[in-house]
């Protein structure tokens, strides 16, 4: 461990930093004898970067070298950065000891394309290797397969990765041609198809033999990044909801386009990176895997992309007074779940609550119901306030909309000259 | 008639109060210290002796009747060490007895709710510990961490740590408590005081060789990582209370 590390560590993170995922969990093992360290399910965030993303993994590439010319990418071939490999038994080194001090959760480790996909991919599979089997490492390792890898080297990834991840980057075929000459769709699902065949597999396996190793144990994820091409909202959920249905796809990350290569032109120039649009993507995505949305609830052909003024579960409510008002006290789980301001926690708060008694709007409140929202939706035990139905759904969002603090209590008088 | 009890506000005492009150069917109004004053219209006091066996069964009443995690709630209430806890959790027990514990489920209820929302900020903190233990190596090998929690939670996050560093010496200190924990690398766990104030970074003398550069290295990690075009401090110092600063190796001003 040299100065030498320190810059190489600093080059590598730097190409690696705009890799959104960083989760740890999904994978809970406790310590083995003559093993170091175990992995918690629910995911631990050690830090978090000035941007106020989660620094949870060591997350580095091997090398920043790569063949490929993609347009949206730092570490294309046709940039002049600075370039730097690690050999295998830096970063190993350097994960058992960052891992020790309590630094991160386990390694990400990403490449690359040098030479073939398939060489890239044996280089990234035995640093894995190497962390399991030499150093008996127990934490936690994500791996990205590398496009259009073999299902060899695949297989053998799944065995000592707890995750892999394979990018789409764009959502639909067409502009990732454009953007990126070298890659096709093929080349990302194929990947993606070995993985989920290798964790049933394995799974089908372990149901006969109990010690069967385990394969990708917490499953695959995936990234796309929004506003580098024209394609809408609809596009990137329907993809979303698409992955989803698979069985072993765990989480879609979305990441705003950053302009990193400013001189070319198939790109947009952006000043700012659509940080809002992001987040109406995520809490889109949340609405599918844990509100029991649809995706064409959220998104239709009418109205292709979210609203970036209100939360997408906000603006299906506002399209649909019909469903409103709900009674917390009698209203079953998934209706809950559709009001805005009730979210998954406040909604089993007040399944298991109201059996003592009727709740009132003091009591919502309380138990953490974002009652500026959810008054416009709700009646409970006081008589009912004044809902979207008698209020329009044009007022409800002008009220929620405005962003002047003024006192409803103040009579505002105008003096004119 | 106003009640109280005087009791020597250990987690035990308090479970020894719960029993004593079911046996006289007599119900405190307050919780005292040995030595605070009872107040002026508290006609009847009763010094209760902490009794281990009968706070055992006072627990083992509670285990009966509500699923383990609620009996962590109540541990993990007991740990904030705020002042009138005690009495929140003794109206709480009072409640899980006589509903047969259906009453940890009635969130519409005040102090069923408190002690949830107590038990909730205390884990948080829990899970604080947990996450931004930064350890370093001294020169006799031990791994060494300080951290001030705002609630007494190394007793809580302990099992995180003698599972992952199994194989290393290491010392986790409460900074604000003045005490830790030190564990052999072998299985064994002991709890230790410091006379001496404990320093959150560790003078260069007292550190192992190679610590610095780790430490170097870890720092200019963390500053590499963060997109500069996506700053965003308020979110930053939301996740990362500025509390911690002082004792995180990325945020100590040893490189910069």
């Amino acid at each position: 461990m040299t100065d030498e590390v320190l810059k190489k560590l600093q080059v590598l993170a730097e190409s690696a930093k705009y890799d959104v995922s960083c989760a740890s969990s999904g994978t809970s093992r406790s310590h083995r004898v003559g093993a170091v360290g175990s992995a918690a399910g629910w995911g631990i965030c050690h830090s978090f970067a000035e941007d106020g993303r989660c620094i949870s993994l060591l997350k580095i590439m091997l090398t920043n070298y790569c063949k490929y010319d993609c347009a949206y990418c730092i570490n294309r071939v046709s940039n002049d950065i600075p370039r730097a490999t690690l050999s295998v038994r830096e970063l190993v080194e350097l994960t058992m000891e960052f891992y020790r001090r309590n630094y991160i959760e386990g390694l990400f480790l990403s490449s690359g394309v040098v030479r073939s996909p398939d060489y890239t991919m044996e280089r990234l599979v035995r640093v894995a290797k190497d962390l399991r089997e030499v150093h008996h490492f127990n934490g936690y390792i994500h791996l990205k397969s590398i496009p259009g890898a073999s299902r060899e080297l695949v297989n053998e990834a799944g065995r000592y990765a707890d995750r892999l991840s394979v990018n789409i980057e764009i959502p639909n075929e067409t502009s990732l041609k454009l953007l990126a000459p070298d890659k096709d769709f093929q080349q990302v699902f194929t990947p993606m198809r070995y993985i989920q065949q290798g964790v049933l597999q394995q799974a089908e396996e372990r149901k006969h033999f109990r010690h069967a190793p385990r394969f990708a144990p917490a499953g695959q994820s995936t990234q796309m990044i929004i506003g580098a091409t024209p394609d809408t909202d609809r596009d990137v959920l329907r993809l979303s909801s698409a992955l989803y249905r698979r069985p072993t796809m765990k989480r879609v990350y979305y990441s705003g386009y950053i302009h990193v290569n400013t001189y070319d032109t198939r790109l947009p120039a952006m000043r700012q990176a659509p940080l809002v649009r992001e987040n109406r993507l995520y809490q889109a995505d949340w609405l599918l895997r844990f509100y029991e949305f649809k995706v064409d609830e959220i998104v239709d052909d009418a109205m292709p992309n979210l609203d970036l003024e209100i939360d997408p579960k906000l603006a299906w409510a506002l399209r649909h007074p019909e469903y409103f008002p709900v009674d917390v006290n009698r209203a079953d789980y998934e209706q809950l779940l559709r009001v805005p301001g009730i979210g998954v926690k406040s909604a089993k708060m007040i399944l298991v609550s109201r059996r003592f008694a009727p709740l009132s709007s003091e009591q919502l409140k309380k138990m953490g119901v974002v009652m500026k929202k959810a008054r416009y939706f709700i009646t409970c035990r006081e008589l009912p306030f004044r809902t979207i139905q008698e209020l329009s759904p044009a007022f409800v969002r002008h009220q929620l909309t405005r962003t002047k603090k003024t006192d409803e209590r103040q009579l505002i008088l105008t003096f004119e000259d | 008639m106003a009640c109280v009890f005087r009791y020597d506000k250990t987690f035990e005492g308090l479970l020894t109060c719960v029993f004593h009150a079911y046996n006289r069917r007599q119900f405190p109004e307050r919780l005292l210290d040995l030595q605070e004053p009872a107040g002026l219209f508290d006609d009847e006091v009763l010094e209760v002796l902490t009794d281990e066996a009968l706070a055992g069964r006072v627990w083992q009443g509670v285990a009966r009747l509500v699923r383990g995690e609620f009996m962590r709630g109540i541990t993990s209430c007991w740990l904030s060490e705020l002042p009138g806890v005690d009495e929140l959790l003794f109206r709480y027990l009072r409640k899980l007895f006589d509903t047969k514990g259906r009453s940890v489920y009635n969130l519409a209820d005040a102090d069923v709710l408190a002690c949830s929302q107590l038990w909730k900020k205390v884990s948080n903190e829990c899970t604080r510990v947990i996450q931004f233990t930064r350890f370093q190596k001294t020169a006799d090998g031990i791994y060494f961490s300080a951290l001030a929690p705002i609630y007494n939670v190394y007793p809580l996050a302990l099992h995180y740590f003698t599972d992952r560093f199994a194989d290393q010496p290491w010392l986790v200190y409460d900074a604000r408590r003045s005490y830790g924990y030190y564990y052999d690398g072998k299985g064994e766990v002991q709890e230790v005081r410091f006379a001496e104030t404990i320093e959150p970074h560790l003078p260069k003398e007292k550190l192992a060789e190679g610590e610095e550069l780790y430490q170097q290295l870890w720092q200019s990690y963390f500053k590499t990582i963060a997109i500069k075009e996506r700053l965003n401090p308020r979110l930053h110092r939301q996740q990362l209370p500025a509390r911690f600063w002082a004792y995180l190796t990325e945020k100590s001003p040893k490189f910069s």
